[in-house]
């Protein structure tokens, strides 16, 4: 398996570009279209297609959002964690007031 | 050497109205009972999940068939104040060698006979050679494990 087969969506190298732009640091989308050859919105395009793919992931910093690398999709298991444990320990607390 | 990324753990508590020793005992030894048994990793319906009381005991689901899927290792068994459960989970809900993951969860008594529960479930992806290892990297894409390397600095 190469390391594309393993995350297709760097099979273009401008993703690549911008996963190895990442790599270096936190960066938002204008600064990363700055450093590239394509307009911004294109940029924003890959983005998507890299945080669908689990390899980045992005938080708010007022209006702008910061991209960030995220290669084994932690945010996204983070906070589905979140959620689950709510539901999980308010199970829990209705198990405890059952009486038997 | 192996790379760890390690965001924020989850932290969460809820506060029960019964003892500690009851809330520990509600909690692991009836955990079939209350796990939401929505959330099974292996392929078969959930029957039972069972944490086995001991360190080093096992915590696992088993299937309406008969199956039994191992979710992790007991590696605290303080009753009736702490346990932590070791968990090999990722992002779609499978385990995953490639991931660690330790949910540690406190039992704490309060003076009106209640619990306060507190869990936190701290997650780090480790061993990326692992995945450099599947890599016959085709020309141009050399210095895959500096890459991630670098990715405890920027994770």
């Amino acid at each position: 398996m190469t390391y594309i087969a393993a995350f297709p969506a760097l099979a273009d190298p401008m993703r690549q570009r911008i996963f190895e732009r990442l790599r270096h640091g936190p960066c938002a989308v204008g600064e990363l279209a700055k450093g590239l050859p394509v307009s911004r919105p294109a940029v924003s395009q890959h983005l998507k297609v890299l945080k669908e793919a689990g390899l980045v992931d992005d938080t708010a910093d007022g209006t702008r959002r910061i991209y960030h690398i995220d290669p084994k999709g932690l945010a996204s298991l983070r906070r589905w964690l979140d959620q689950f444990w709510n539901e999980a320990l308010e199970a829990f607390r209705a198990e405890t007031e059952k009486h038997d | 050497m192996s790379q760890r990324i390690t965001p924020a753990p989850v932290r969460k508590s809820v506060r029960v109205q019964v003892s500690q020793s009851r809330a520990f005992e509600v909690f692991t030894a009836r955990f079939g009972a209350w796990w939401p048994k929505s959330h099974h990793i292996a392929a078969a319906e959930m029957k039972d999940a069972i944490i086995e009381p001991r360190k080093d005991g096992r915590w696992y689901e088993k299937g309406v068939d008969g199956s039994e899927c191992v979710w992790g290792q007991v590696l605290v068994w303080e009753p009736p104040a702490r346990i932590v459960l070791s968990w090999r989970l990722n992002s779609k809900f499978q385990l995953d060698d490639e991931m660690e993951s330790e949910v540690e969860v406190r039992f704490i008594p309060d003076d009106d006979g209640t619990t306060r529960v507190e869990l936190e479930h701290r997650i780090t992806a480790v061993d990326a050679e692992a995945i450099v290892a599947q890599v016959s990297a085709p020309g141009g894409w050399g210095s895959l494990l500096e890459l991630y390397v670098t990715l405890t600095e920027t994770a």
